[in-house]
């Protein structure tokens, strides 16, 4: 597999990180180089073999459905960027 | 005292010798005069630690003191810690305050335990080296032409340096071992599951621990006494009888089974490291152990499986980066996706935002199967191999790092070179296994050198054990950098 420029712009645009086309093409060289090694793992047949998601195998906990956290908004707000009004402020979504 | 055991610490508290004050007052001193020179802590708040140290002082004077009440502990700065700037080692976090505690912050609260200052780390935990740090690298004490290690670089350096009695450290692929081992100290990385993931901030969930990181055994299991421990906020947090991990400490070695893994003395490891590993295993063998010829015959794919499955995750975790609700946001945009791209940008660094693309990549339409399923399957062949392993020995020996620390700048331009550096340590993560690092000797350009011993699941008390009977037998644990010892 070889990654291509486009490749790397098309996920950066995915990951929501502005990429400038220098930035592109050494991230390209980078990338390529960790794929290489990446790639090693394709040497393997793996067909039998179940995924393991997790070092633990458990089961998710359940809990009651009651309320446990209290109101703390000011507080989390007092770190946001730009709020108004208890709201958080973006630039318009929809014109 | 700057240099004494945290039991030691302890009985001096007690015994009213001194103040919890005055105690945290030393430490500070030190880091005031060595910090400049090593950059270990990002954050030094000495209101805050004084206020501690002074309820830690009323908890002693009442009769309510604990093992650690009115130590000062120095915390990785990945932790939240309520009121302290929480960084992560990164821009997009410069300016977040935390609004609350992690779990382990919450448990060092209540055990009495001063935090001393946070500590420097590699962005987001992403690096072997401390340098992809937004606050700059830390330097090696016993050389500071050399990396510290990383990603509890900052952590290992001010344990090492004497600035703090012990510290906090996580590690997803080696970053308390490696650190530990480069610097000199012990650290030990618990079972998966053992150690509250909640406020801890996420890298890679499945993988991601904390752990303790201090001078010797003793002290690393009186931390566990404090870090482990059940907490509902974390879902992948195990429910499990308390343990006293010094329970087993003076236990005799005669009869122990240490698994030497051939893979892990083969080509790649560099001479002046195999001569100290393998110092130490004779000296097993003199305090009655015998060592058996194991084989973990996918390590070499424990590398490209975890930067796979490492990356995956931390693209999902970190998309939580927004500029919306805290952290970061870039000061021109236009609209609001060009303010996330700009954000994100400009807030994190080089090999957070590779190891974003990586992560997106892989589990992008069309290569979910070949790469992230792929993973999967091959980390349960690692983890198989540890499990075959463990009916031939209790425990497991050999290099914590192929070579003694590196020179900073060394391999910050090339990832790959970078990312073998973690070989030994990145499979125990995979299969979710503790992990621990002890220093066994020096290496070239004295450097130190780290043993790293693993166990099987939940053997943490018995892997604590070995590395004390060994520590009661050599002092590489007690060494100081030259240049570092006035004042201790």
């Amino acid at each position: 597999m070889s990654l291509s420029l486009d490749d790397v712009k098309r996920v950066a645009n995915l990951a929501r990180i502005e990429i400038g086309e220098d930035e592109a093409r050494t991230a390209l060289t980078q990338l390529s180089g960790i794929f290489g090694l990446i790639e090693q793992m394709q040497a393997v047949d793996t067909s039998a073999i179940k995924p393991m998601s997790h070092a633990q195998d458990v089961t998710q906990r359940l809990r009651d459905d009651v309320v446990t956290e209290s109101d703390q908004r000011e507080l989390f707000q007092s770190v946001a960027p730009q709020v108004e009004a208890g709201l958080y402020l973006v630039p318009k979504v929809i014109e | 005292m700057l240099n004494s055991s945290l039991k030691q610490l302890s009985a001096l508290l007690a015994a009213k010798k001194i103040s919890s004050v005055e105690l945290t007052r030393e430490f500070l001193g030190r880091i005031k005069t060595l910090n400049p020179g090593h950059n270990a802590f990002v954050t030094v708040d000495e209101n805050r630690s004084l206020a501690q140290a002074q309820a830690a002082d009323a908890m002693i004077a009442s009769g309510q003191a604990r093992p650690l009440t009115g130590i000062p502990i120095a915390q990785k700065d990945i932790f939240c810690a309520k009121g302290w700037l929480t960084t992560c080692g990164s821009k997009m976090l410069s300016n977040f305050v935390s609004p609350y505690d992690a779990g382990v912050i919450e448990r060092f609260n209540v055990a009495g335990a001063v935090n001393l200052g946070k500590t420097n780390m590699d962005e987001f935990a992403m690096g072997s080296s401390n340098e992809t740090s937004f606050y700059g690298p830390v330097k090696n004490p016993w050389d500071t032409a050399a990396v510290p290690g990383g990603s509890s670089g900052g952590s290992a350096c001010a344990v090492a340096a004497r600035m703090a009695p012990a510290a906090t450290g996580t590690d997803t692929g080696g970053s308390i071992r490696q650190p530990a081992a480069l610097c000199g100290i012990s650290g030990i990385k618990p079972t998966y599951g053992l150690v509250s993931r909640y406020g801890m901030i996420a890298f890679a969930s499945s993988l991601d621990q904390a752990g303790p990181m201090a001078k010797s055994a003793e002290d690393l299991a009186l931390m566990l006494n404090v870090m482990t421990g059940f907490d509902a906020r974390d879902s992948t947090s195990l429910q499990r009888e308390p343990e006293d991990y010094l329970r087993d400490l003076e236990k005799p070695l005669a009869g122990l089974r240490i698994g030497l893994p051939r893979e892990y003395f083969s080509k790649g490891l560099s001479i002046d490291a195999a001569r100290a590993v393998e110092a130490a295993i004779a000296e097993y063998r003199k305090l009655g152990a015998e060592t058996v010829e194991v084989s973990l015959p996918n390590t070499k794919l424990s590398i490209p499986v975890y930067y796979v499955l490492a990356p995956a995750e931390a693209s999902s975790n970190l998309s939580r980066f927004d500029g919306v609700r805290y952290g970061y946001r870039a000061p021109e945009y236009s609209d609001l996706n060009d303010m996330y791209r700009k954000s994100r940008a400009l807030g994190f660094g080089a090999e957070v935002k590779r190891r974003i693309l990586i992560g997106t990549y892989v589990l992008s339409h069309g290569y979910y199967d070949a790469y992230y399923i792929q993973a999967q399957k091959l980390r349960r062949l690692i983890a198989q191999d540890f499990a075959e392993a463990f009916k031939q020995c209790d425990i497991i020996m050999g290099p914590t790092s192929p070579t003694v620390a590196f020179n900073l700048g060394e391999k910050s331009s090339d990832p790959v070179q970078m990312y073998l550096s973690d070989i030994y340590t990145i499979a125990v993560n995979l299969a979710g296994l503790p992990g621990m690092s002890i220093p066994c000797g020096f290496g070239e350009k004295n450097r130190p050198v780290g043993l790293h011993i693993v166990g099987n699941y939940f053997s943490e008390s018995q892997m604590l054990n070995v590395a004390h009977r060994y520590q009661q037998v050599t002092d590489w644990h007690v060494r100081v950098p030259e240049n570092l010892k006035a004042g201790l």
